[in-house]
């Protein structure tokens, strides 16, 4: 079996998010790391791997640097690391994202493709759904458990109040939620070998069967019209009473306000 | 593509189990404003088997018309024939605008048509207008007027960024459920229903739905509780929750929580509010013991009336609070519980 | 000479740096408190790697080098002082003599459990009347036929109850150098388990109170002739090239706790208000933390020097580290007595509480100045090659 997994390097959030002067985002400051959601997408194809033996590709589009993440996933266990990263694929949105994955991914065997849902700095959840539509392959969203049966692949797919088991024919697509799993750790040997090993880097020529008006920002059909930090509702009033002040301080709000 | 060709606001209008979903009457009733500024009609779009009854509600909440998809291969919702149905609509109608909740149905069925039917898709919105795209004038580039502007929150709700979709029609987005209001109900008000069957012949990219598995829960959704008592990892323990139970019962409101409490296992995921969670605009809303990251501000600070309770008085919560109080929770909360009791008892 | 570490060893303090931030730090002040030995966090160890980093992979470790590993130890420590010493006993004690000293067989029956962790390893040398001094050795191995028969017993053994296999040292005979009696000790593999070896009672310690630390008990203990590591009579000269490389994972584990007090007491002093600012606003706090983030680092390229230098051992099996490893030792240990210490006074009342680190930190630390050779025998090691 073959799986490709699509990661993406993205700024950490979690540990707060670092301001240039000017107010646009320091990337620079913050840490690079694998979106969790493609980790554990990443988990979930090793350890189809472990249970059933399968051929895993990472494969992710960015910048030179964000070769980090391939090294990180073959540390974890993946066989192969492919970078597509290119000047004329830069700005892209998630339409113009999709066609270049999906270019670099027809460039591959797979039986199974799996992305995070969603990525923590853009949060849109648009990309694996995307793929597959240029790939004309089913998709299976928000994947809370994978199984393989024979040709097919078994999906447990998350709502609101409900789960679906879904199955579908391979190749499939499949997103992944960071529920998944735990992802496992690096191991040192593996880092040591990772970074022994070849990562194979594409070029915008090496995408097959794209149109150039479907690259890049000039592909993209979304186009920013204002970018800004969040201006946050102002801070009202904070007191610092005793106990029964307290209490009296919030019973006269709400009476105050009519909700008592 | 003839941009002028396209026409009218459309919504999807989401159902489950032949119910409609509170975002599909909240994205009518803003379709209903952004039609109104453009001079045009919302249509709500409604896909699924047995489910044209629902129309008349969707009149009774501002639809101007419906457009509905009935077929036996609609029933659960499945990525394939829903797209399907979307994008033929689309193909056939040529709306100007589609918005889709940001819904685990939503977000997949958005890329899935944006991609098919070649047009870009802004995620997760959480404001609409129509303007000019660019917002001011750039001399040498054309300025367009009658645009959708789509904001939306980046990075974890740090940023935010407003999204035009110029050259490629429809505009399409999907909205952040709770956000948007839902207009005054009509009764009586009538939508001009129209059928249209597109065909459905499934194929590789039908799945095979093996089983559904429903959570079982009576817990009221917290995005539709007027006051909510949130806890976070400040209130100690799960057993500590009581405390906050009793605030609910007393004020009639509904406990929700942060994300700490659900990663510790105290409180289930269905009572998160915050970016992975729930977005949530009741009238109160009580933050107690919870310390106000950014990713759990982003999913309440539209609450009318918030109310912090914490002892560290530099928690960001206060930030947004509109009253605070710098204090022990255990302390506090058993007193007010009792004072809010008399106070009602008083006023009954 | 080049400062900066290649991306694959960036890569590996970064795992490290998060194995021991999610996994090792939320238990480390239980660990203190109930002084149990942290099996969970071994288990979790043994599958990502970390108990057999410097062993080749054809013995089933990792193939990775010294620096590695005593990056490991250095991450750990950081956070648990106990973790960091369980990895560098079991490693630099056990793992290290059986890989330099075994035989084939040796070698495979052994590694591959102790490399994945799936057994742990211990050393014992230390008797209640020799630490260094070998030749105050009490343990006796008498060769009857095909059996080595042990009497005496082993203290302060670190991983002591806990471990599947023990290197020890016993004295299997006496020979006359230059007209003096000397005796003439012998090492051996042990295994858990085997009759006549048992253990006697466990230490109640000042600081790394999760490790296991035991005396070792043998009466008439029997085990294979095969199973003695190296040659007959060379077991004094093994024990000692063992310590030179343990005391680099020593180093790195009071490199680690230096550093982990370090860094709590900048963010501390950055919140600690007093007189309307926050401490680090005063010079005095200022120019503390200077002092120590200066010895931090200078510890920490003594440790690292050390580190290369058995590995240039490794490649040509020539280079000495002994010096290095015992400069090292000596700077990093008093470092971390020293800036535990300057950690715990800027915290204040605070830092002498068992709620802050800090205070655990610095009983760790005293340790590091005193096993695997006190800091006044990384002396007589520093001087003697000085003076030879």
């Amino acid at each position: 079996m073959k799986i490709v997994v699509c990661v993406k390097q993205v700024p950490d959030t979690k540990g707060g998010v670092k301001f240039n002067p000017d107010g646009t985002l320091d990337r620079g400051a913050m840490l690079a790391i694998m979106n969790p959601d493609d980790k554990a997408g990443l988990e979930a194809a090793l350890r189809l791997k472990d249970q059933y033996g399968a051929e895993v590709t990472v494969v992710t589009m960015g910048l030179p640097k964000a070769e980090e993440v391939l090294r990180e996933a073959m540390a974890m266990g993946a066989d192969k690391g492919i970078l597509v990263t290119d000047r004329v694929l830069g700005g892209a949105d998630t339409w113009a994202t999709s066609q270049t994955l999906a270019g670099a991914l027809r460039n591959l065997e797979y039986d199974l493709i799996i992305t995070g849902r969603q990525a923590i700095d853009g949060d849109t959840a648009q990309v694996g759904p995307q793929i597959s539509e240029h790939l004309n392959i089913p998709v299976i969203s928000y994947a809370q458990d994978i199984k393989i049966d024979g040709d097919s692949v078994i999906v447990e797919r998350q709502y609101d109040d409900r789960y679906h088991v879904l199955k579908a024919k391979m190749p499939c697509l499949v997103t992944a939620l960071a529920e998944l799993n735990e992802p496992r750790y690096m191991t040192p040997g593996g880092i040591f070998d990772a970074y022994d090993a070849d990562i194979t880097v594409w070029g915008r020529a090496d995408l097959k069967d794209v149109e150039d008006s479907n690259l890049g920002l000039k592909g993209s059909p979304t186009q920013i019209a204002k970018a800004s930090d969040k201006v946050r509702k102002g801070a009202g009033e904070k007191v610092n009473l005793d106990v029964t002040e307290s209490v009296d301080y919030i019973v006269g709000k709400l009476k105050e306000k009519h909700v008592i | 593509m003839n941009i002028q060709d396209y026409k009218g606001v459309f919504v999807f209008a989401q159902q489950v189990d032949n119910v409609l979903s509170g975002i599909a009457l909240e994205l009518v009733g803003k379709g209903k404003d952004l039609a109104k500024d453009l001079g045009t009609e919302v249509t709500a779009v409604l896909v699924g088997s047995g489910v044209k009854g629902l129309a008349d509600e969707l009149g009774e909440y501002g639809a101007d018309k419906v457009i509905v998809v009935d077929d036996p291969e609609l029933k659960d919702y499945r990525t394939e024939p829903y797209a399907h149905a979307v994008a033929s609509v689309i193909n056939e109608y040529k709306p100007e605008i589609f918005l889709i909740g940001a819904t685990a149905i939503g977000r997949d069925l958005g890329p899935r048509v944006s991609a098919r039917i070649h047009t870009g898709l802004t995620a997760d919105c959480t404001q609409l207008d129509i303007g000019d795209f660019p917002i001011n004038p750039i001399p040498g580039k054309e300025q367009l007027h009658n645009q959708l502007l789509m904001t939306r929150p980046a990075f974890g709700g740090n940023t935010i960024a407003t999204i035009a979709c110029p050259d490629f029609r429809p505009q399409m987005a999907t909205v952040r459920p709770g956000v948007m209001q839902k207009a005054p109900k009509e009764a009586g008000r009538k939508a001009e229903v129209i059928d249209y069957n597109p065909g459905f012949t499934p194929d590789h990219k039908y799945v095979e739905i093996m089983e559904i598995v429903k959570a079982v829960s009576d817990v009221e959704d917290i995005m539709d509780a007027k006051i909510l008592v949130s806890g976070g990892r400040g209130v100690g323990s799960p057993e500590n929750f009581k405390l906050l139970e009793d605030l609910a019962e007393a004020i009639g409101g509904t406990v929700s929580c942060s994300r700490a409490v659900v990663d510790a296992g105290w409180k289930p995921k269905d009572l998160q509010v915050g970016q992975t969670g729930k977005t949530v605009r009741p009238n109160v809303y009580f933050a107690i013991g919870i310390s106000g990251a950014i990713q759990h501000l982003a999913g309440m600070e539209e609450s009318d009336i918030i109310i912090a309770i914490n002892k560290d008085e530099s928690a960001p919560i206060f930030d947004v609070a509109d009253y605070g109080v710098v204090g022990d929770l255990n302390k506090i909360l058993p007193q007010l519980t009792a004072q809010i009791k008399e106070a009602m008892a008083a006023k009954a | 000479m080049d400062f900066t570490l290649s991306k694959k060893h960036e890569m590996a303090r970064t795992l490290f740096r998060e194995f021991a931030e999610k996994e090792v730090k939320p238990l480390a002040q239980e660990v203190d408190e109930t002084e149990e030995f942290p099996r969970g966090t071994v288990e979790k160890m043994a599958k990502a790697g970390f108990m057999g980093i410097p062993i080749p992979k054809e013995y089933g470790g990792q193939g990775c080098d010294v620096l590695t590993y005593a990056m490991c130890v250095e991450e750990l420590s950081k956070v648990c002082g106990t973790t960091g010493v369980i990895v560098s006993a079991h490693t630099s004690l056990c793992c290290d003599p059986i890989l330099t000293y075994g035989t084939d067989e040796q070698k495979q029956k052994y590694l591959p459990d102790l490399a994945s962790g799936r057994k742990i390893g211990a050393f014992g040398l230390t008797e209640p009347g020799a630490g260094t001094d070998a030749q105050g050795q009490q343990t006796k191995a008498v060769l009857d036929g095909d059996e080595w028969v042990i009497n005496g017993s082993k203290i302060f053994i670190t991983n002591g109850k806990e471990a599947d296999v023990y290197v020890i040292f016993a004295v299997t005979g006496v020979v006359e150098k230059r007209g003096k009696q000397i005796k003439e000790i012998s090492a051996f593999i042990v295994e858990k388990g085997t009759p006549g070896f048992t253990f006697g009672t466990k230490e109640k310690k000042m600081g790394i109170r999760g490790s296991s630390t035991y005396e070792l008990i043998f009466t008439d203990c029997r085990i294979p002739k095969d199973n003695m590591l190296g040659q007959q009579g060379k077991g004094f000269g093994i024990a000692m090239h063992t310590l030179d490389g343990g005391r680099i994972g020593i180093a790195a584990q009071a490199l680690g706790i230096g550093e982990g007090a370090l860094e709590r007491t900048i963010a501390y002093t950055k919140e600690r208000k007093q007189f309307g600012r926050t401490i680090a606003q005063q010079q005095n706090t200022q120019f503390q933390l200077a002092d120590m983030a200066t010895k931090a680092q200078a510890a920490q390229l003594l440790v690292y020097k050390a580190a290369m230098t058995k590995d240039q051992y490794t490649q040509d099996h020539k280079t000495a580290y002994g010096v290095e490893a015992a400069m090292a030792k000596l700077y990093a240990a008093e470092m971390a007595m020293e800036v535990t210490t300057k950690a715990v006074q800027l915290h204040g009342g605070y830092g002498y509480t068992r709620e802050y680190d800090v205070e655990r930190m610095m009983r760790d630390a005293k340790i590091t100045e005193i096993y695997e050779g006190t800091s006044e025998v990384q002396r007589m090691v520093i001087s003697a090659a000085l003076l030879k």
